[in-house]
């Protein structure tokens, strides 16, 4: 059941969006785009809301005792095992011909927060990409080999090692005019209603955080712990295999993985987070 | 199918010192009751048994059993008593066996 206050807000949100749309319009009609939108300002912010009034607090404050201290130790939490693998994959070059990963990345003092920043921009795409599919760029056009599934072992446990590096370092990801398009479209795919079950996410991850949904308490639903080892998978996997659990959950028809609606959506999510710490890879029930 | 292990023993230990040993092996673990997507049940596939020897001598030993879930975790203890070998041997169902050694110096105080 949802709540009227929250079905008001949503409109009110959606006329408020529409006003600003216009005044937007008419002021750059008015003055030029440079001064209007600088590469660094955080533009048009205003546009991107979040319903949460609750204080940002990550997945793992949800989960038992037990869970939360499985991730809390580096050697026990089965999701380093895919880290360790991901350091065999970043040293070792894919074939004689090819540069490894750590041959061109390596003392990047900067790839300690490249976590942090996706999904990003690319220019080449024309898109948002996320860490995933930079991995796999970067995979076919500098070490020439075919890209990997979206869900493999191999592109799973790299991803889990370069997000692992940006542990306990907060998101931030770039809002400017190229990936605000990208931003409100996740921003739309959390507050539209889908599935049989008729649920937006914000139904669950901002109305019902904390109560009861079967055995599990229900998050804020945040991705800073992904790729993250879940019980009931006993295997590690992508933030978007558990965005696909959710849209099945509610009936609705899930998108694949790694696709640009998932990607908008992780953009948002990963803004909608913002100074919560990359916690990769967690353990979640 | 056993392909990343991960081992925690300290590398060096005071004589009759208990230390603490730590592995976790990546494994599915497959109970053999589950159906997979098909519908049609997955075979099984389980790691069978676990050794642990220490100066040539069997010291620890387990066997595992469908209900164990996937990747699994040991925390076990042996006694320091001089300077050597500690092997850690996992056998699969299929007899495939993946073993590991660690180098445990003593000290004589």
């Amino acid at each position: 059941m949802i709540s009227e206050m929250s079905e008001k807000a949503l409109t009110n949100r959606r006329i408020f969006k529409s006003c600003f749309l216009s005044l937007l319009l008419w002021i750059t009609g008015c003055t030029s785009q440079e001064t209007l939108l600088s590469p660094t300002l955080e533009v048009a912010d205003d546009q991107l809301i979040s319903h949460l009034t609750l204080p940002i607090v990550s997945g793992k404050h949800f989960q038992s005792k037990d869970t939360q201290s499985l991730q809390a130790d580096d050697f026990a939490n089965p999701g380093m095992l895919w880290v360790d693998k991901g350091l065999q994959l970043w040293e070792t070059p894919p074939s004689t011909l090819s540069p490894s990963c750590a041959k061109c990345h390596s003392n990047n003092l900067q790839f300690k927060t490249v976590a942090t920043r996706y999904p990003v921009y690319s220019s080449s795409k024309k898109r948002v990409i996320n860490l995933e599919q930079r991995i796999n760029q970067c995979r076919e056009q500098q070490q020439m080999q075919p890209t990997w599934a979206y869900e493999s072992q191999e592109l799973l446990s790299i991803t889990a090692y370069i997000a692992n590096l940006s542990r306990g370092m907060p998101f931030s990801v770039t809002v400017n005019t190229q990936s605000l398009p990208f931003l409100l479209q996740g921003q739309d795919y959390y507050y539209t209603r889908r599935g049989q079950l008729n649920l937006a996410c914000f139904h669950c991850h901002e109305n019902y955080v904390g109560t009861q949904l079967r055995g599990d308490k229900l998050s804020q639903g945040h991705g800073n712990g992904y790729p993250a080892y879940r019980l009931e998978w006993q295997t590690l996997g992508s933030l978007h295999r558990r965005l696909r659990a959710c849209d099945i959950g509610v009936r609705a028809e899930a998108y694949s993985l790694g696709s640009t609606e998932y990607v908008n959506l992780e953009l948002y999510l990963a803004w909608r987070a913002q100074n919560l710490t990359i916690e990769t890879p967690a353990v979640r029930r | 199918m056993i392909k990343t292990v991960r081992i925690a023993i300290p590398r060096e230990a005071k004589k009759g010192e208990v230390i603490e040993i730590k592995t976790l092996v990546s494994h599915p673990m497959e109970s053999g009751f589950r159906p997979g997507p098909t519908g049609k049940i997955v075979p099984r596939n389980i790691i069978k048994f676990f050794i642990c020897q220490y100066l040539d001598q069997e010291v620890f030993k387990l066997e595992y059993f469908p209900a164990i879930a996937a990747n699994p975790f040991l925390r076990f203890h042996i006694q320091a008593l001089k300077s050597g070998t500690v092997k850690f041997i996992w056998i699969d169902q299929h007899q495939q066996q993946h073993t590991e050694s660690r180098y445990l110096t003593v000290n004589d105080q």
